[in-house]
């Protein structure tokens, strides 16, 4: 019983991770259009800077900070000099950022080596709580209120605010939103560096669970992707409902059978696609 | 029409020639590297280029079928007869999978959705290690002596690889001026309208998937033989990402450009690494600078300069108008 209870708790919490990067992919490719390839790199960025940072003496919540800011300004200077001139041609953005993946990743190698890098615990969050017989990672449940607060945030912020009406107009008919006078190109570079924020400040959290390695970028990229073919393609809840899928199967899986974990994480979205093409809740992906 | 044909065994008759004329084992075996990369490029052009559909897990066919006949031939005790029919008959079996999974989506998500299967055979080629090896990969395949030839010598093998690469070419040249390819290339244009006419879209996009999966598996036959080795870096993202570089820079929807791409690729891969470790960040600038500045390809860019150029020298002061290229992106 406990087993099931703690690999739960796990997947919860890995589940929490995968919405925090699925989240800002989302927006963007809602919104945009632009399924952005570099968001893998970005959590990886993020990740790093947030080591660069705690190795400068900061403290861990001023890591998050900085990586998440360096990762937001840069993708603000992405999408103003890059994206911007490949404007209507969603195939070349794509590519584009494919190749910005390249260049981060192995700018990152540079930088910072290939040996993985353990992120230490943030203080008072080192020990673990105690339910009965269970025992359970602190920084494990933080991270999940992480994801919870971001995902009433997000709510709040699509639901209630100005910005959010402007952006629930974008996504349904572009060309009406322009038409009603809401500045596109304002909008579009809002939500390219709010996605990109949302992977940078990802990619430090996830670091005391994950640790930061070469290759985090195209590990974390094809769940991003999974989670939003899963959830449908520019719906919030869906990505969440798809992180939160997609982070049990990964937790029992990695217990139950190690060897095929990673492949056993694409069964959902195999299935999906079978059934129900544009996912859970999502229209049709075009 | 006897122009193309003279042109193309010119070609054959040069590249025949050209181990002569290098004489050098290592640019005998790049030039090997290169014809087994073109024909992967071009069966991932018959896609992007063709179908309007932008595969980025297309290196799973070249992968899977290197890992099969490897497999076979290496550690489970088959010919290499048998390992080849293994090795094409798993790539079409996969093809046929992943055709039906990818194509539920079009544009975007289909490419999203090639990635994400490509990375379950990478994550298995990577995980399941008693069958793949692991990142260790798997090894130990014998070039064979068909008829005493021994293709261990770099320029025999490079002759082999040429004539599978020229028959790959027919067949792609030809599948694409088909009917068939035709209505393929309806389907990018006006699917709708293909529709409406009775076409079956979606029938027509699958088989074409398949018919190109079978050809990246051809060249993945030819990656195990020319390696002797595989390992998941040949299923990675940045393999397939490398390929589909390669149809883009040399021209998605021409017949040559994939070649001239993957050639170009390799050129500088193999040349830049001689001086700078970071190819990987070089990749990434090489498909920015040419998405951005040269979006329809080498190929095509290459011809429309030229021809603005000699437009230019007949008639002096005349200006001509752009020639409308393709447009596939949605």
């Amino acid at each position: 019983m406990n087993f099931w209870i703690i690999q739960g708790l796990n997947g919860l919490a890995f589940g929490s991770l995968l919405f925090i990067l699925a989240a800002g992919f989302s927006l963007i490719f809602g919104l945009m259009r632009v399924a952005n390839l570099a968001h893998g790199a970005y959590f990886m960025l993020g990740a790093y800077v947030g080591l660069a940072a705690l190795d400068a003496g900061l403290n861990f919540w001023l890591a998050v900070l900085a990586g998440a800011a360096v990762v937001g300004v840069l993708g603000g200077i992405v999408e103003r000099l890059v994206l911007r001139r490949l404007s209507g041609k969603p195939l070349a953005q794509v590519l584009v950022t494919l190749g910005i993946a390249f260049i981060i990743a192995d700018g990152c190698l540079w930088l910072w080596s290939g040996d993985p890098r353990p992120v230490p615990m943030p203080p008072g969050f080192e020990g673990v709580y105690r339910f009965g017989s269970v025992a359970f990672p602190k920084y494990r449940l933080f991270v999940v209120a992480v994801a919870v607060a971001l995902a009433v945030a997000l709510w709040l912020l699509l639901e209630r605010s100005r910005l959010g009406a402007m952006i629930r107009a974008g996504v349904d008919d572009m060309d009406m939103a322009r038409a009603m006078g809401i500045r596109t190109s304002l909008l579009f570079t809002t939500v390219f560096c709010l996605g990109s924020v949302l992977a940078g400040a990802g990619g430090v959290l996830a670091g005391p669970i994950l640790s930061v390695y070469p290759g985090l970028d195209s590990d974390m990229l094809p769940l991003a992707l999974v989670v939003v073919i899963l959830g449908g393609a520019g719906s919030l809840t869906g990505a969440f409902i798809g992180s939160l899928i997609i982070g049990f199967i990964y937790s029992y899986g990695q217990a139950l059978l190690p060897d095929l974990a990673y492949v056993i994480l694409f069964l959902p979205m195999v299935l999906v696609l079978t059934l129900r093409p544009s996912g859970l809740l999502g229209r049709r992906l075009a | 029409m006897s122009r193309p044909i003279a042109l193309a065994l010119a070609a054959v008759i040069g590249l025949a020639l050209l181990p002569a004329a290098i004489g050098s084992d290592y640019y005998v075996n790049l030039a090997s590297q290169i014809l087994i990369a073109s024909i992967l490029a071009m069966s991932l052009n018959l896609l992007v280029g063709f179908g309007g559909l932008t595969s980025l897990g297309h290196a799973a066919y070249m992968g899977a079928a290197a890992y099969l006949t490897i497999y076979a031939t290496a550690h489970a005790g088959f010919g290499h007869l048998a390992g080849l029919c293994i090795a094409l008959g798993g790539t079409l079996l996969l093809a046929m999978l992943f055709g039906y999974l990818a194509l539920r989506a079009t544009g975007l998500g289909f490419l999203m959705i090639t990635l994400a299967l490509g990375q379950i055979l990478w994550g298995l080629a990577f995980r399941w290690v008693s069958f793949t090896g692991g990142d260790n990969g798997l090894g130990g395949l014998k070039r064979p002596q068909p008829f005493g030839i021994d293709l261990a010598q770099a320029t025999s093998f490079y002759h082999l690889v040429l004539i599978v690469f020229a028959l790959a070419f027919l067949a792609i040249a030809c599948f694409t001026r088909s009917p068939f390819g035709q209505s393929l290339a309806g389907t990018r244009d006006q699917p709708r309208r293909m529709r409406a006419l009775g076409y079956n879209v979606s029938l027509i996009q699958w088989i074409s998937f398949v018919y190109a999966g079978v050809w990246g598996g051809v060249a993945g036959l030819l990656y195990a033989y020319y390696h002797q080795f595989v390992s998941p870096q040949a299923l990675h993202l940045t393999t397939s990402a490398e390929t589909l570089l390669m149809v883009i820079a040399g021209g998605a929807g021409t017949l040559t450009g994939p070649v001239v791409g993957a050639a170009l690729v390799l050129i500088l891969k193999n040349v830049a690494s001689v001086y700078v470790t970071r190819w990987v960040m070089l990749l990434g600038v090489v498909f920015v600078v040419i998405v951005l500045f040269v979006p329809e390809g080498l190929v095509p860019g290459v011809a429309r300069w030229s021809r603005r150029l000699t437009a230019r020298w007949r008639r002096p002061a005349a200006s001509v108008p752009a020639p409308l290229t393709a447009e596939h992106n949605s």
